[in-house]
């Protein structure tokens, strides 16, 4: 099923966007704490806007399946189901 | 006053709010009953829950007490570490989304075990999966049941013994009364609440620094020194950090009582829907959480945080108190209360269901009960493990066993998902590498933990650890997808092989499995 195959290839690349995203967070935390607590600007270090933009692609990501899944999945799986329908 | 204001004192305000929220969750379970009579409406409230609840009920299982008053009290007394515990928490929902949610829904009925079982053996796949689900949920009961009696002895001064009680009746009765109904909009309206709490208690922070959250962290490193915006000494091992990264974000996707809940929606639009809207909940709350960790670090104090409770765990009570008064805390405190209750709830269910739906029903009566009985059975296996869990909950009075939740995630990530997605995507899974990969993944993370430093080290107090790791899932989860693809390679299946297509056909569009 060619759109079987479509959606394990948007969910899969999603997924390793967001392990890199996440374990890139975790590895900075593990290997350069010192770069994380650098201060941007006064209270506002480079690890607290990371950790928020981990919620942040979190979000994003999410959305981008969603709105992929209504406008380019569900519209064939219901051409496919009435063509089911109509046998 | 003491330094622990009036926590512990017994409050009226905090009774009365309390009192409010049990009287409205039974008439929800009374409404709830008179819409179970079958087995669909118990397990999964007759698929009638849009895709909006189930998004605040899926937030509610994930924001527990031990998210809300653990992370907000490890932000207060190590700063930064505890954003490391939020934004773990959230990464697990986007798999779920991607991955899990979907073919879940259209291949399922009741439990997990019935995705893997699609196109397998029943009866190894469904002993298998019992055993995988019941290790998950009880560890996850044991540490809401033991966090439950402490949290109520400091908030509401009754004894230990009696405040496990309480949970235990109230759940039990909500459970086998209300069934999948109940437990969804007690969990709905506990999300609400909490939100609604943690959003105030946020406001009432930013309040005092100009409604900029900067400010907070700014003065959080005034006072406190610039070291609480960085990561401190929480995470040392590089390993064991990646190794905790795995089982939280990949353990999302094995937890029973999580992943139970996409069969209450009526599709896979809507199931898809409400992992976007638990994900938008549990984000803006791990946000609130680390506004509010830091107010409390400023504004109360870690010193006086950690004489109340070492673990930090009454930091946002404390603030609360601060900054509302008394009627504030006894909200937050009830609010508390009610979430573990209704996270309890939840995992009694999932655990029933289990038992009754896999073990008795599937592997026991062979797929062929007599009419009613599930639903008999169901209750019952509600009534026992109900009272398991209180006594349970008791034996355990005094441990420390926030451990415990962790090793639940990484039973879940190493042997519940990896036999989900092997089942779901690869054509060559059989029955032998489905059970394979469940219970190699279950039992090596029991037998790991067994030998970590958790155990030997903190709890035998021995010198030395057998394994170096405090948690395993690096270790588990791919032991876990090996001891699969193994095993399915050494004992082909033909049944399992055919029944690959129809399999994807309905993960894809719902229905019946042809044929």
């Amino acid at each position: 099923m060619a759109l079987a195959r479509a959606r394990r290839r948007v969910a899969l690349g999603l997924t390793l966007i967001l392990m890199a995203i996440y374990f890139g967070f975790i590895a900075l935390i593990a290997w350069n704490k010192p770069l994380l607590g650098t201060q941007l600007i006064p209270g506002l270090s480079l690890g607290l806007l990371l950790g928020g933009g981990v919620i942040l692609a979190c979000w994003t990501l999410t959305w981008m399946y969603v709105r992929w899944a209504n406008a380019h999945y569900d519209p064939v799986l219901s051409r496919l189901r009435s063509d089911e329908g109509g046998r | 006053m003491t330094d622990a204001g009036t926590l512990g004192s017994p409050s009226l305000i905090a009774k009365i709010f309390f009192a409010a929220f049990l009287a409205i969750t039974l008439a929800i379970t009374w409404w709830a009953a008179r819409r179970t009579r079958t087995t669909d409406q118990f397990y999964a409230a007759g698929r009638s829950i849009t895709a909006l609840q189930n998004g605040f009920a899926l937030a509610g299982d994930y924001m527990s007490a031990s998210s809300f008053l653990g992370i907000s009290g490890l932000v207060s007394l190590r700063g930064f570490d505890g954003l490391i515990y939020a934004a773990g928490g959230l990464v697990g929902w986007p798999i779920v989304l991607f991955l899990i949610a979907e073919p879940l829904r259209n291949l399922g009925r009741y439990t997990f075990a019935d995705v893997v079982a699609v196109r397998l053996r029943q009866v190894p796949v469904r002993v298998a999966a019992a055993i995988g689900t019941l290790a998950t949920v009880s560890l996850y009961l044991i540490a809401q049941m033991v966090g439950a009696g402490g949290l109520v002895r400091l908030l509401f001064g009754i004894s230990y013994e009696k405040a496990v009680v309480i949970v235990g009746a109230a759940m039990i009765v909500y459970v086998l009364f209300g069934g999948m109904l109940a437990t969804t909009w007690v969990q709905i309206v506990k999300a609400i609440l909490l939100l609604a709490g943690a959003m105030i208690l946020t406001f009432l922070v930013l309040l005092q620094f100009g409604l900029s959250p900067i400010q907070v962290f700014a003065a959080a490193a005034g006072s406190e020194g610039a070291q609480v915006l960085a990561p401190g000494k929480l995470i040392t091992d590089p390993v064991d950090a990646i190794s905790l990264g795995l089982a939280l974000m990949f353990g999302t996707a094995g937890l029973p009582h999580i992943l139970m809940r996409f069969y209450t929606v009526p599709d896979a639009q809507a199931a898809r829907r409400s992992v976007f809207y638990a994900t938008l909940l549990i984000g803006a709350f791990f946000l609130l959480i680390v506004v509010i960790g830091y107010g409390a670090m400023v504004l109360v104090g870690p010193g006086r945080i950690s004489a109340v409770d070492p673990g930090g765990n009454m930091a946002a009570p404390l603030l609360a108190e601060l900054l509302g008064g008394q009627g504030f805390l006894g909200f937050i405190g009830a609010v508390a209360f009610a979430t573990i209750l209704a996270v309890v709830a939840g995992l009694t269910l999932s655990g029933a269901a289990a038992l009754s739906h896999d073990l008795w029903v599937n592997v026991v009566r062979r797929g062929n009960p007599s009419p009613g009985e599930e639903l008999r059975v169901a209750r019952v296996t509600t009534l026992l493990l109900g009272a398991l869990a209180v006594l349970l909950g008791i034996a355990f009075k005094g441990q420390n066993v926030t451990f415990m939740v962790g090793l639940a995630f990484a039973i879940a990530a190493s042997g519940n998902f990896p036999a989900l997605i092997l089942s779901m995507f690869w054509r060559n899974c059989t029955t032998a590498g489905a059970v394979a990969a469940m219970l190699t993944g279950t039992i090596g993370t029991l037998l790991l933990i067994c030998l970590s430093p958790t155990i030997q080290m903190d709890l035998l107090h021995h010198e030395v650890a057998w394994f170096p790791l405090r948690n395993p899932a690096i270790v588990t989860m791919p032991l876990g997808f090996l001891a699969g693809i193994t095993a399915s390679l050494l004992r082909p299946e033909d049944a399992a092989r055919d029944g690959f297509e129809p399999m994807q056909r309905k993960a894809s569009l719902g229905g019946e499995l042809p044929g």
